[in-house]
C-alpha cells in the first residue's frame, strides 16, 4: 500500500492524525509507505513507531529512516500483534484497499488502546454526482485509477463507517472531516455529502 | 598483489589463532584442558570499541567470510556479498570478526586437530558442542581482541541461531543481532535430513567409527552422499529448473540399449559432494549436524520463546527467504512474533527469491539494500 508516499505527506488527514496521537506513545502504521509519516511521528511526537508494510522497496525506505518494520499483509489479519501492546495503531488512507476492512478494524481496536482511521468519503457530493449523472464509477485526482484496476475494493461513506463502527462495538470518539472548499458549516453539518475524507479516532466499546 | 582485489573488497586477509589455557567446559561436561579458534578479523577496533561485529558462519562455514588468502585464490570468503568497505556491514567503518566454530575442521580445536592427551587426532573422541558452547568460546575470543560488546552479532542458518542464542544467554553484550534464514530450532523433517547425512557417513567403510584419520582412510563416499542431500536442501524446486532443466551434460536418449547420459543436476550434484569429500571432515559434519538437532531457543523454558527472548537486551533484524524450505519464512515469523510478544525491536523482510535457504549467501540487490540500509544503525554514527 503507498497510501502515504512521499508527495502525499502534505494530505490534510495526516495533518489530523498527528495532531491526534499524545506525545511519546507507542505507535503501529499499518501500510506505512516509505515510513515519512512515522518518522515525522517519531520526530515530532516523540512517538516510537512500528510500521507495517507488503512492498519491499517502502520496507527498505523506511528501514533508512531509521524505523522498525513489519513486512506483513494486513489483510493476513495481523496476527502477530498480541492484544494492548499499542497506544495507537494507524491506519491512513488504506481502508478502502483491504480485503476484510471489518476484521482489520477489530483487530486495530483489539491491538491498540485506540485506533485512528482516515478514509476518502464515497458519499461526496461529486461521487454521487459522478454515478447519478454520469452513470460511471466516479474518478477524481484523489482517485485516478479505472473500477478494474483500482486498488481501492471497498469504498465506503461516512455513514456506512459510523453504522459498522456501531455494529462491531467500536466507539468513536472523535470525528474530523476534509472537505476542500466547503471546509467551512456545509462540512461539518452534512460530513457524509461535503467531506472528501473523514479521519475517526476509534475504541473497543467500553474501553 | 593487493591492487588486483576489487576497490569493495577487504583484500589480503591472514587467518590468526587465539590459543587458550584455560579448562572450557562442554554443556555436556566434557572439558578441554586448552583449546585454539581461528579467526580473521576485517576492519579496524575504534578506541571507543563500540564498532565490533561478531559473524557466526553456517554448518559448512569457516572463519574465512570475507577477502581473499592469497593474489591466487579463486574465491573470496563466503559472505565477501556482505562484507567489505561500503558494503552493507562496511568495514570502513565496522570492525568485523569471524571465528570458525569450536569442534570445526578449519583450524579451530576439532576432530582433525591433535588431542593433547593422546597425541593423535581427536577423530570421533572430540566433545559434541551445542550452540551455547560456541557462544561461550566466542565470549572468551573477544575479550582476548579486548572487545566489551558487540555493536552486532550476524549469522544466516546456524550462524543465525548462534547470533539469537549470544543475545539471550549474554545479553548485555550484543547491541544487535541479524538472523537470517534462521530458525528457533529443528523440525522433524529438519532431523529427518541430517541423520540422511550422518547414516550416509557412517556406513562408509571407510569410517572407521569415526578413526579413518589415524587409520589412514577417508570416508569420502560418505561425505559426498552426505553434501548432496544437504546440498538438495538448500536450493528450491523452481531455482534448480531455472538452473538445470531436463538439460543433458554428456550423452543422450536413444533407443540404443547401451545409451548413457548425464543430466546437468546430476553432475552438478556429484561435483558438489566430490569437492566438499575432500575438503571438510566427516566427525565435523556429524559433530555440526547433531548440534544443529540439538539446537532449540525455546528449551523447556515456561511461557515459549517469548518469555526466553525477553532476556534479550538487542534491537533485531529477522529475515527469511521466499523459496527457502530447509527453514521457510514460517520459521522466522516464529522469532519476529515472539521479539514482538517480548517487546523488542525487531525488523521483518520475507526475502523474493527462488534461491532457496541460500538466499542468505547469494546476490540480490533487495537484500542486500534492506541489510546495508538497517545497518547504518549499528555502531558509532
Amino acid at each position: 500500500m503507498d497510501a502515504q508516499g512521499g508527495p502525499l505527506m502534505n494530505r490534510l488527514d495526516l495533518k489530523t492524525v498527528l495532531d491526534w496521537v499524545p506525545k511519546n506513545s507507542r505507535v503501529l502504521d499499518l501500510g506505512c509507505g516509505d515510513g515519512a509519516f512515522l518518522a515525522r511521528l517519531r520526530d515530532e511526537r516523540n512517538a516510537i513507531g512500528v510500521g507495517v508494510d507488503i512492498d519491499p522497496a517502502n520496507l527498505i525506505a523506511a528501514v533508512s529512516k531509521g524505523l522498525d518494520v513489519i513486512q506483513e499483509d494486513i489483510n493476513d489479519g495481523l496476527y502477530c500483534f498480541t492484544t494492548n501492546r499499542f497506544d495507537v495503531v494507524v491506519l491512513a488512507h488504506a481502508l478502502q484497499e483491504l480485503t476484510h476492512p471489518h476484521i482489520a478494524l477489530e483487530r486495530m481496536v483489539d491491538i491498540g488502546d485506540e485506533a485512528i482511521v482516515s478514509f476518502p468519503n464515497f458519499g461526496h457530493w461529486l461521487c454521487r454526482a459522478h454515478l447519478g449523472f454520469k452513470g460511471r464509477m466516479p474518478m477524481s485526482r484523489a482517485m485516478p485509477r479505472h473500477w478494474y484496476n483500482t486498488p481501492n475494493i471497498h469504498f465506503c461513506t461516512v455513514k456506512d463507517f459510523e453504522s459498522l463502527c456501531s455494529d462491531l462495538k467500536i466507539d468513536i470518539i472523535e470525528r474530523a472531516t476534509i472537505a476542500g472548499a466547503a471546509q467551512g458549516l456545509l462540512g461539518k453539518w452534512f460530513p457524509n455529502l461535503f467531506a472528501t475524507s473523514a479521519i475517526y479516532r476509534i475504541r473497543r466499546a467500553g474501553g | 598483489m593487493t591492487d588486483t582485489f576489487p576497490a569493495d573488497s577487504v583484500g589480503l586477509v591472514t587467518p590468526q589463532v587465539a590459543h587458550f589455557d584455560d579448562p572450557f567446559t562442554f554443556v555436556n561436561g566434557a572439558v578441554l584442558q586448552s583449546h585454539q579458534l581461528v579467526y580473521e578479523t576485517y576492519g579496524e577496533l575504534n578506541s571507543a570499541g563500540d564498532n565490533a561485529v561478531l559473524i557466526c558462519h553456517a554448518l559448512s562455514g569457516s572463519h574465512h567470510a570475507a577477502g581473499f588468502h592469497s593474489a591466487d585464490e579463486r574465491r573470496p570468503g563466503w559472505w565477501d556479498l556482505a562484507i567489505g568497505p561500503g558494503k552493507p556491514i562496511d568495514t570502513a567503518r565496522l570492525f568485523v570478526v569471524c571465528s570458525n566454530n569450536l569442534g570445526c575442521c578449519d583450524g579451530s580445536s576439532g576432530p582433525n586437530t591433535i588431542n593433547p592427551n593422546t597425541r593423535e587426532a581427536w577423530g570421533g573422541q572430540f566433545p559434541q558442542p551445542q550452540v551455547q558452547d560456541w557462544v561461550r568460546s566466542q565470549k572468551r575470543l573477544a575479550e582476548h581482541l579486548g572487545i566489551t560488546k558487540w555493536a552486532a552479532v550476524i549469522g544466516g542458518s546456524l550462524g543465525g541461531m548462534q547470533a539469537l542464542q549470544w543475545t539471550i544467554d549474554f545479553p548485555d553484550w550484543v547491541g544487535h543481532c541479524v538472523a537470517l534464514a534462521a530458525a528457533p530450532g529443528l523440525t522433524a523433517q529438519n532431523i529427518a535430513f541430517n541423520e540422511i547425512a550422518r547414516h550416509a557417513i557412517l556406513s562408509d567403510p571407510d569410517w572407521r567409527e569415526g578413526a579413518y584419520l589415524s587409520e589412514g582412510t577417508l570416508p569420502a563416499r560418505g561425505v559426498a552422499l552426505a553434501r548432496m542431500v544437504g546440498h538438495l536442501t538448500y536450493m528450491s524446486a523452481d531455482g534448480m529448473s531455472d538452473r538445470f532443466g531436463r538439460e543433458l551434460r554428456e550423452g543422450g536418449f536413444s533407443p540404443d540399449e547401451n545409451a548413457e547420459w548425464v543430466f546437468q543436476v546430476e553432475s552438478y550434484l556429484r561435483h558438489q559432494g566430490s569437492r566438499f569429500s575432500t575438503q571438510f571432515d566427516a566427525n565435523t559434519y556429524v559433530l555440526m549436524t547433531r548440534a544443529l538437532d540439538l539446537f532449540d531457543l525455546t528449551g523447556s523454558q515456561d511461557g515459549g520463546l517469548a518469555a526466553v527472548l525477553s532476556r534479550a537486551q538487542a534491537e533485531f533484524l529477522v529475515a527469511s527467504f521466499s523459496s527457502d524450505w530447509r527453514f521457510p519464512p514460517q520459521r522466522s515469523i516464529e522469532i519476529r512474533d515472539a521479539l514482538m510478544a517480548a517487546g523488542k525491536p525487531v525488523t521483518y523482510a520475507n526475502i523474493e527469491t527462488d534461491n532457496g535457504h541460500d538466499g542468505f549467501l547469494l546476490p540480490n540487490p533487495s537484500y542486500e539494500q534492506l541489510l546495508k540500509e538497517w545497518m547504518r544503525r549499528v555502531g558509532p554514527s
